[in-house]
């Protein structure tokens, strides 16, 4: 494991990947593994790169990162697609688009499934962000499904968090869930080259003019990968929110949020294995779902009493 | 310890644009349970292994129709071979003459599913494999 | 009509009774019955069926509207459809004695397969191109190539077809330049070059420049076809790859009109007038297992693309003309016991004829394995010949035209189709579409589908899922010289440096200003591959200009 650990720290992409399989399968090796990295995290700039099916994230992940290369930025990129709740298994399809990257040796691609959690964000996110980060990445983009809760556990986790939408979804804009508008620090309107592509980027500025804003301005930036315009223009975007970031003190406030969710998710997640460890129940579940479903106990009761039973 | 779900990495070296295949396999490996990364038309040989890096995965599935399996599967194991990566499975599928089966053994692709295998043939033989 | 009608109806609920009757001592094989594409079928069809078909605007007569049986009032009694075996596989002298082979034992055409190099512009000396020379077609890096291809070929008495498209344009002008180096001048010369690129975003992915420029370059190939090689086939619109990519009859026969349709728009909207080039369009067709859905496709084909024709203003007779080659489903092809596709061929071969094809190519037996041996194509050859002479079914026109079943099963095919046109218009046209993955999406499906199927036994593979055995396959199959991608380079090699260097860059420096612009770039691509500038050199130029298309991601 120290073998691991060290090669990480180097930035070796076998190692990384390895340690990345670790936590997707909960090895208890882990939390030895992230208590060693943590204090080599902190130096990445966190992106998280959400909006629905359809609008063209992984094109823009691919080309912010091209850009990044560029400029000499090294980059992580983690993408997300939903795990079948039939079969437990997924097509995992991000990295097409990205496909040129792949031997770029600044340039480490992962993908994902979201593996039974709901909600899209999977609970070992963190955990990935922190060993792409401890491997000395620059930049590290985290893409997701982008349905239901996920928006807004993503923001939790990013330091920047991209919405991305496109031309022809303007009603949805309207209908967009509450909450969208609230966690994009930048709007992407991708596949500006269609029509309708000014008026959506009208409607979204009219809409961010009438929510409470911090001293951030959130831009709308139309992209187009036909005419090849509006890269450059994400690229200052994000860098302009870093400096504000750091220049105010939100970054601090955004990473101890960060924490605190993480915090709350491994306790939450420790809790929820101690108390439905098979071998302290045997069974108690099995037979409280009885007892509940013969109207002989309710809900609210069975809970209390098993974990009584558990706590005492 | 999660259910360990067995990442496969299905993937088109060369030119061949024949993806039916490739896809109605990739369908039919998640609904068996498997995270399957699909990489496209157009991989080379370098982006197929160091895709394999990344992803962690067990097996790599290729698959070709053109004809050129001889030359593009001895150069996907090569990388491999060069990248310190021999312990993935390597297996393959298309329009593989049988008299080359046995060239691609000694390269170490043991297993290869030509036109009409069953899909299930397919999943049982990864699975099989795999959790040795 | 009306008694007899109401006569039938009275009979058939008795037939029906009786038939439920039967079913309670003898279930039927299955649950249900359907074709292919899923339309489910009746125990029998009669009268009832097609009672409301009107035989002079529905059916009519070979060789007028709306052509259901035929587009020519002879048909096969006056001339077979042509024998054009696709053929070509390492060096051009290779494919070149292989053309000789097949034209000697009758066939009457012929078919060019290119290798995947070439098929994405590249030369053999590029180097995405090692491993793959030669492997699935022959290599043409260059004029040179194409006229050992075509050496000791009459191309003013034979016509060869390119299935080529990304480079169409490029390969055609060879072809051109070949024949006027033979003496011939482009007048006099006839075939077709493929130069589908929508379906290639569709279905066979042998695109390499994006959609507006592709398009371009297409309707440049039909103006010029026009003025200058008026008996050419500019395009063969096709639905065989998206059948091989697993779609469903229906929807190859909607894509491919709805492609089609697309392409007549594109251009018109440049300004050509539709009775210029329509008649130069051909089509392409799959010949698939289910025997009486493929005649019913065609024939539907032929009413629904005269009918569209008219609506979009055509009023020559020949702009209505569905005209189209057929190949038989490589996809139905098994490895396992070979000699059983010889039987599968000879089907679809016929199912192809008895729906009035103009062209057609039949599979070797061993092309699930390799590419076709001498033998197994002279047998393919032998099959087309035999249904030719041997069967009769070529002495009069469309023979099973009138049967119930059929009739109503070409309504049915040209109802679905128009659904799926709908669909098309909603969401914008065909380009629209395949950038939504919409075509892709439902082929995706169907294939799913389909294997399932013959993993679960719901549809009969002889050989694979039934009545299988533990031998391997014992044919011989064809090498492709391994000393042939040597002789290859070399050739190219020398080509570069014996050519007039000067003149090639001229020729691709005119080339690149003129793809800037907006003028027809055939005159500057014949130029360039006058100059013998190379396949690879000339598509590069383009892709500098043009760009490269990314498709959209589904499974």
């Amino acid at each position: 494991m120290t073998q691991l650990i060290t090669q990480l720290l180097k930035g070796e992409s076998a190692a990384l990947a390895r340690l990345i399989t670790l936590v997707e399968n909960n090895s208890p090796t882990v939390p030895e593994v992230m208590k060693a990295i943590h204090k080599h995290t902190g130096t990445a700039h966190i992106i998280g790169v959400t909006g629905t099916m359809g609008t063209g994230k992984s094109t823009l992940i691919g080309a912010v990162t091209r850009a990044y290369r560029k400029r000499d930025k090294t980059v992580g990129i983690v993408g997300i697609d939903p795990t079948s709740c039939f079969s437990g298994g997924a097509l995992l399809g991000d990295r097409i688009r990205m496909q040129d990257l792949a031997t770029d040796p600044g340039v480490f691609i992962r993908s994902m499934g979201t593996r039974g959690v709901l909600g899209g964000l999977t609970s070992s996110i963190y955990d990935v962000v922190e060993l792409l980060d401890a491997s000395g990445k620059d930049i590290v983009i985290v893409e997701t499904v982008g349905v239901g809760q996920s928006e807004i556990d993503i923001a939790k986790m990013a330091d920047t968090t991209i919405v991305v939408t496109v031309p022809g979804l303007g009603d949805s804009i309207q209908t967009m869930k509450a909450g969208i508008t609230e966690i994009a620090d930048i709007f992407v309107v991708n596949k500006a080259d269609q029509p309708g592509a000014d008026e959506t980027v009208l409607q979204l500025q009219q809409m961010l003019c009438m929510n409470h804003l911090d001293e951030w301005q959130i831009p709308v930036i139309p992209l187009s990968s036909i005419k090849g315009t509006g890269i450059s223009e994400v690229i200052n975007a994000i860098n302009n929110h870093m400096d504000f970031l750091t220049e105010t003190n939100h970054l601090r406030k955004r990473r101890r949020t960060r924490y605190e969710s993480e915090l709350l998710a491994l306790i939450k997640k420790k809790v929820m294995h101690f108390v439905l460890d098979e071998s302290r129940l045997q069974g108690t579940i099995e037979s409280m779902v009885d007892t509940i479903s013969r109207k002989e106990m309710d809900p609210h009761s069975a809970a209390e009493k098993i974990l009584k039973g558990i706590l005492a | 310890m999660t259910k360990k779900n067995i990442r496969v990495l299905v993937a088109k070296p060369g030119l061949d644009g024949h993806d039916r295949g490739a896809k109605v396999v990739s369908r039919a490996l998640r609904d068996a349970g498997m995270e399957v990364i699909y990489t496209g038309l157009h991989q080379t040989p370098k982006q197929i292994v160091e895709t394999a890096v990344q992803e962690d995965v067990d097996v790599i599935g290729l698959s070709l129709l053109s004809g050129a399996h001889l030359t593009l599967f001895q150069n996907v194991m090569n990388c491999l071979k060069k990248r310190g990566m021999e312990h993935i499975l390597v297996t393959g599928g298309g329009i593989i003459p049988q008299e080359d089966l046995d060239e691609l053994k000694k390269i170490g692709i043991k297993r290869v599913f030509g036109p009409g295998t069953p899909i299930d043939t397919i999943v049982d033989y990864i699975q099989g494999s795999v959790n040795k | 009509m009306k008694k007899e009608i109401a006569q039938i109806k009275k009979e058939r609920e008795k037939w029906d009774i009786q038939v439920q009757n039967s079913l309670q001592k003898k279930p039927e094989r299955n649950r249900k019955f359907t074709t292919l594409s899923d339309i489910p079928l009746s125990g029998l069809y009669t009268p009832l069926d097609t009672q409301d078909m009107d035989y002079p605007t529905d059916l009519g007569f070979p060789g007028k509207e709306p052509y259901t049986r035929g587009i020519h009032p002879t048909m096969y009694r006056a001339r077979l459809w042509t024998m054009r075996q696709f053929a070509g596989f390492g060096t051009a002298e290779e494919t070149n004695q292989r053309y000789k082979y097949l034209l000697s034992h009758g066939e009457t055409g012929l078919s060019v397969a290119f290798d995947y190099p070439t098929l994405y512009g590249y030369d053999t000396d590029h180097p995405l191109a090692k491993g793959e020379f030669g492997k699935c077609g022959v290599a043409i890096s260059s004029l040179q190539d194409m006229e050992i291809l075509m050496d000791g070929i009459p191309l003013d008495k034979i016509t060869t077809s390119m299935t080529i498209n990304g480079p169409a344009a490029i390969l055609w002008a060879m072809y051109i330049a070949t024949a006027e180096k033979q003496g011939m001048p482009k007048d006099q010369i006839g075939g077709t070059i493929q130069n589908d690129i929508l379906k290639e975003y569709i279905a066979q992915k042998s695109f390499i420049f994006p959609p507006t420029p592709s398009m371009r370059l297409i309707i440049d190939t039909f103006e010029y076809g026009f003025k200058h090689v008026p008996q050419w086939n500019t395009i063969s619109i096709s639905g065989y790859h998206i059948r091989e990519a697993g779609s469903t009859a229906v929807q190859e026969l909607a894509f491919t009109l709805a492609d089609g349709l697309a392409y007549v728009r594109a251009a018109m909207n440049r300004g050509l007038a539709i009775d210029d080039f329509a008649y130069r369009l051909s089509f392409f067709f799959n010949s698939h297992n289910d025997f009486f859905e493929e005649i019913a496709k065609f024939r539907a084909a032929r009413r629904i693309w005269a009918r569209e024709m008219k609506k979009l203003g055509a009023q020559k007779p020949r702009s209505l003309w569905m005209r189209f080659h057929t190949q038989t489903a490589g996809c139905t092809l098994t490895a396992q016991q070979p000699e059983n596709n010889i039987v599968r061929v000879a089907l679809q071969g016929l199912a192809a004829v008895l729906g009035g094809t103009q062209s057609l190519h039949t599979n070797s037996m061993d092309e699930a394995l390799a590419l076709p041996s001498k033998k197994a194509v002279r047998i393919a050859l032998r099959t087309q010949q035999i249904i030719a002479e041997e069967t009769g079914v070529t002495h009069t026109i469309d023979p099973l035209g009138g049967s119930y079943y059929l009739e109503w099963l070409t309504n049915q095919m040209e109802e679905e189709t128009y659904h799926y046109f709908e669909k098309i218009e909603t969401l914008g046209g065909v380009i629209p579409a395949i950038e939504k993955a919409f075509f892709q999406k439902e082929i995706a499906k169907s294939a799913y589908r389909y294997q399932k199927e013959i993993d679960q036994k719901q549809r009969i593979v002889i050989g694979v899922n039934e009545y299988a055995l533990d031998e391997p396959p014992a044919i011989p199959l064809l090498k492709i010289d391994a000393e042939g991608e040597k002789r290859q380079l070399a050739r190219l090699k020398k080509l570069r440096a014996d050519r007039n260097k000067e003149k090639a860059d001229r020729a691709l420096l005119s080339l690149q200003r003129a793809a800037k612009g907006n003028e027809n770039l055939m005159p500057y691509i014949l130029t360039s591959v006058h100059a013998y500038a190379t396949l690879g050199e000339i598509c590069n130029v383009l892709r500098n200009v043009f760009g490269e298309y990314q498709e959209p991601i589904i499974y």
